[in-house]
């Protein structure tokens, strides 16, 4: 091959690369690793996480079971090695299941467009925002402090370079629901969107029609968020907003120690074109056969540039596809079921603990729990991995932790827990 | 006339998951309920609680399998052969990633379990933070963003802070015409103006042109290296030194740093900061469009501005450090993609130094070749020796009315995926084709001997190429319908 | 192609009519073919106004968009409905049916500045 090329030597190759700019070294990185010698390497590493210890944490990553049907699926070569689908004659496949996907999170949202993933819900959530701006022309974003704590930090990541104000509005101290009087008193006629999450980061489910309703007369979007996607299958969907964004980490997808994951993206029909990141359509082949292929990509970075709706090129999805088969296992009956058990096993756990609000709660509430770190450290001793206390997000909220029960939880733990918070 | 890759073979009909629905059917179980029910009316309150979701699916277990496995056939992939997408560094995804990903104690790890119990995760973080900085030569580096234009808008933030506690963020960023669409996006979403360079005649960044351009209002200039024509930029460090005399700084798009592991580091030639793609460069799969993971290294200067939290190592324990008061914040929740992280290190593991440098080594031998195969049939605007991709145009051809486009439809006929059509788009009608190091010179071969014979038959039956492909289950799809009447969800007829 | 005698036009590819200090301003023949299928217009709505030689939308084929510059400045006073839910009657019928929006011209005399169908027809033959 050399030969062909007419080079002597590979080093020739480089002879492009000027002499200044080369390394002058062989990298300090030991040689190659056996797949034996990898797997072992990984294996004791993974052996200083935790192993064989029950979990009461959530606050936007969850414990629930994983179909074994759903790696099965998405460690097929066809789909873990493709490209994004731009060649649609030969990615019929992915645009199909992406298709599938945009549908099943219109039907769980009630809204009238989703597009194929985006990064995760903490980077959608910016994104509805800048949506919001574009939509509206406003400015100010107006998010509820019961948001996801780091989800409201990324968000004023993106939107202070944007010159976009992100001001906060409280929870009701006793209920944990949005404070409907704190909003009043900050939306203005600059507000571009109001921003909540149900349930919330408490756990607490809001009254979205009452929010959406005061977003709206003061001519403001309303963005509903949500962290735990297995909360769609039991609560109202949120019709009244005008944007949807979320975290589908629920829905089959591991942990991970926070990643990848897949955020969605939902909105109503009149905001299609504002809509960022990939969307798949439904038209023909020349032989009148149903096809699929990208569409309306006039919004994204590859064709407006500068002028993009969002910067978003490679998405999740891989990761989409997990959620994807999940949902069409779960199905119809399924997700009601699966979050009702999710609702019951933690209103188990609240019964022998004190709730912190009274507002009704899904799968998580926040607990009164003088001396969070040391009930928790006693919990380790018991092999079990207690609540995210929340001084460390909510100075205010001291002496409490948030915990979080799913079907993959036993009572028998839960019991134990209760033991120890108690004594 | 279509030669040995391929040959036709019955491919399963499939209808959508929700045209195949019966009422009742399930594809899941769940144990047994071991505390007392709950009624949701009266827990959550009747306004809370929702009608059965509408024509949501209900199927069985086989029937998801089936419905998934016949939809994978329809789909090309790196596994049934040569990708040659330029720019999207289509290599081999090994699967001792893909099962080191999922060991239980990483895959379960829970972002907010305690420090004492996450040791693994962090060195796997800290392990990779360190055989990425020797790769690049930079200072410090974060893991967190999640895909390149990520890493990109990570890193134009740290430049925004940077200059911003120097007195002011300045206006502009620069990007060559020949960047890649991410990079004005970007520029545009961290609250800049952009300014295309136009290339020199070489395709290279004109360092006239750039010292014109660059002013005390430029705050960086953003470019790829190699460019997106697979050449080096010969003028790199001068280019650098221009900025750097305006007190602007260098952002490397870093997608084409395949070519250089081994060879070069962005450290020594002048930048500033720069992303990697860990599902280009470290063979993390694509996954038919993510996820991927897009770490920012920097130089000295830049790392007070990191997102939070930053990894430390105190007295022999890792911990996570949140007391950055001149940090960006954060840029996504948690810690990155770290699944994605795993794979990218279990990648380094495999080849070690002196493997990483053989396979960059491969990729630019394995584009040469193409180069020099295909010169005599296509036209090579930037004709000039090339490292991991080379870019020819369809002058030729178009002359004949078959543009890039076309000629990238029939090469699906031969058993191939296209090479990445219309971009750069400083090449007009361009094909730009990346093999990347996994593919033998077989492979190449075969790919070579099916871009001649669309060639040839360009000149003898150009119907044959304009009205491709002809051998897929899916003919040639109408993307203008899509787009003038969206339906982009399923409704029940 | 014949480039309507009474129409004047612009470099970006414009055209405009003027009649009773009302503009009807469209995309020429030339535009709408080096574009392709036009799949989606962008439009100001009536009220908006617009400014000589300032973007006011856009159209877009399946891969590109392409900006409109006003070729007169003014008040919008209609836009061309037909093209929201038809815009393939860009591709039939440019110069016709398919005009993009009427602007009450605040400056009618910089009409005559435009070039007229003699020198459309010479500058897009120079171009392609
Ligand atoms: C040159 C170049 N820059 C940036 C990107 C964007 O990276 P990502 O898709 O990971 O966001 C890509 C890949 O799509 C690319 O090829």
């Amino acid at each position: 091959m050399l030969a062909a090329c007419g080079l002597r030597s590979a080093n020739e190759l480089f002879d492009q690369v000027p002499a200044a700019a080369r390394i002058d070294h062989a990298l300090n990185i030991a040689p190659g690793l056996s797949e034996y010698e990898i797997a072992d390497t990984f294996r004791a590493l993974a052996a200083k996480n935790a192993v064989g210890y029950a979990s009461f944490l959530g606050a936007g990553v969850y414990s629930h079971y994983r179909p074994v049907v759903v790696d099965t699926i998405v460690s097929r070569g066809e789909f873990l090695t493709s490209y994004t689908p731009y060649q649609s004659e030969i990615s019929q496949g992915t645009l199909t299941t992406i298709f599938e996907f945009q549908t099943m999170i219109c039907q769980l949202t009630g809204m009238d467009v989703a597009n194929a993933s985006m990064y995760d819900g903490s980077t959608a959530v910016p994104e509805t925002a800048m949506m919001a701006v574009r939509v509206t022309k406003r400015h100010r974003i107006l998010v509820a402090r019961s948001v996801h704590p780091e989800y409201r930090d990324v968000l004023r990541t993106y939107a202070k370079n944007q010159g976009l104000p992100v001001d906060e509005f409280g929870y009701d101290d006793e209920s944990g629901k949005v404070d409907l009087g704190d909003l009043d008193a900050k939306l203005t006629r600059e507000t571009a969107c109001v921003i909540i999450q149900s349930p919330n980061f408490f756990g607490i489910v809001e009254d979205t029609n009452a929010i959406a309703e005061r977003a709206h007369a003061h001519g403001a979007l309303l963005v509903y968020t949500f962290a735990e996607a297995v909360s769609l299958g039991l609560l109202e969907p949120p019709r009244a907003a005008d944007i949807v964004a979320g975290e589908l980490q629920s829905y089959a997808i591991s942990p991970s120690y926070g990643g990848p994951f897949a955020g969605i993206m939902a909105a109503k029909e009149q905001f299609i074109r504002q809509l960022p990141g990939r969307l798949v359509g439904e038209t023909k082949d020349t032989n009148g056969n149903r096809a699929f292929c990208l569409t309306l990509a006039t919004r994204e970075q590859h064709i407006r540039r500068e002028k993009a709706t969002s910067n978003i090129c490679t998405n999740q999805a891989l990761i989409a596809l997990m959620a994807t088969v999940f949902m069409e296992l779960y199905g119809k009956q399924g997700l009601r079921e699966l979050a009702t058990q999710n609702l019951a096993k933690s209103r188990y756990l609240a019964s022998k603990l004190k709730p912190r609000f009274n507002g009704p709660s899904f799968n998580e509430f926040v607990a009164i729990a003088p001396g969070a770190d040391e009930i928790n450290r006693r919990l380790l001793e018991r092999k079990i991995i207690g609540g995210l206390p929340l001084a460390r997000f909510y100075p205010e909220l001291a002496g409490t932790m948030l915990l979080c029960a799913t079907e993959m939880t036993k009572r028998a733990d839960m019991d134990t827990l209760a033991e120890v918070f108690n004594s | 006339m279509i030669p040995s890759k391929v040959r036709r073979h019955l491919v399963q009909n499939e209808h959508l998951i929700f045209e195949q629905s019966s009422p009742g059917k399930k594809g899941y179980q769940l144990p047994a309920l071991d505390v007392p029910e709950v009624d949701s009316v009266a827990a959550l309150g009747a306004g809370n609680v929702r009608a059965a979701i509408e024509d949501f699916p209900e199927v069985s277990e086989v029937e998801v399998i089936r419905h998934f496995t016949r939809l994978s056939t329809w789909n090309y992939a790196i596994d049934l052969g040569m990708y040659p997408l330029g720019s999207c560094t289509m290599k081999y995804n090994p699967r001792i990633n893909e099962a080191v990903a999922r060991i239980e104690g990483l895959a379960w790890a829970h972002p907010y379990q305690p420090e004492s119990l996450s040791q693994g995760a962090m060195e796997v973080t800290e392990r990779l933070e360190q055989a990425l900085l020797e790769i690049t030569g930079l200072d410090a580096i974060t893991l967190q963003p999640a895909a390149g234009a990520h890493g990109e808008l990570t890193g134009i933030l740290l430049v925004r802070a940077f200059l911003e506690a120097q007195g002011s963020p300045r206006k502009r960023i620069l990007t060559p015409d020949s960047a890649h669409g991410t990079n004005p996006a970007t520029a545009g979403i961290a609250g800049y103006e952009v300014r295309n360079i136009r290339s020199n005649d070489q395709g290279m960044i004109d360092l006239e042109e750039l010292a014109r351009a660059v002013d005390s209002d430029v705050a960086a200039l953003m470019v790829t290296n190699p460019n997106t024509l697979g050449v080096f930029e010969e003028n790199i460090v001068k280019a650098a030194d221009i900025l750097h005399a305006k007190g602007a700084m260098v952002y490397m798009d870093g997608a084409n740093m395949n070519a250089l592991v081994g060879i070069a580091r962005p450290g020594d030639f002048g930048i500033d900061v720069m992303h990697l793609n860990l599902h280009k460069t470290f063979s993390t799969p694509h996954g038919g469009g993510g996820p991927g993971g897009g770490p920012v290294a920097v130089r000295k200067h830049l790392e007070p501005f990191l997102p939070v939290p930053r990894l430390r190592r105190l007295n022999d324990a890792l911990t996570w450090d949140y007391d950055r008061p001149q940090s960006i914040g954060k840029v996504k929740a948690f810690y990155g993609n770290f699944g994605v992280l795993v794979r990218a290190l279990a990648y380094i593991y495999a080849h070690g130094g002196p493997g990483l440098r053989n396979a960059t080594v491969d990729a630019v031998l394995n584009a040469n070749y193409l180069r020099h195969r295909l010169r005599p049939y296509f036209d090579l605007p930037y004709d000039r020796p090339n490292m991991h991709e080379v870019v020819f145009s369809d002058d030729r051809q178009a002359a004949k009315g078959v543009r890039t486009g076309d000629m990238a439809k029939r090469l699906i006929d031969y058993g191939f995926h296209p090479y990445t059509v219309s971009f750069p788009l400083i090449v007009h009608g361009a094909l730009m084709i990346e093999p990347t190091e996994t593919e033998s010179k077989r492979e190449l071969d075969q790919f070579v001997e099916a871009m001649i014979a669309i060639a040839s038959e360009v000149d003898d039956e150009p119907q044959t190429v304009l009205t491709a492909p002809h051998m897929t289950r899916t003919t040639k799809v109408d993307e203008v319908t899509a787009a003038r009447k969206p339906i982009v969800r399923w409704r029940p007829a | 192609m014949n480039y309507p005698e009474k129409y004047r036009y612009t470099k970006e590819h414009e055209w405009v009519a003027l009649e009773d200090g009302i503009a009807t301003i469209g995309i020429t023949h030339h535009a709408q073919s080096e574009l392709g299928d036009i799949v989606y217009v962008d439009l100001p709505k009536p009220g908006a106004s617009v400014e000589k030689g300032k973007t006011f939308g856009s159209v877009e084929s399946v891969k590109a968009v392409s900006d409109i510059y006003a070729p007169v400045g003014g008040e919008v006073t209609e836009a061309n409905d037909l093209l929201a839910t038809k815009p393939e009657k860009l591709n039939e019928d440019p110069h016709g049916a398919a005009w993009l929006i009427r602007v009450r011209a605040s400056n009618p005399e910089e009409f005559p500045h435009l070039m007229d169908a003699a020198e459309y027809q010479t500058y897009v033959g120079a171009e392609s």
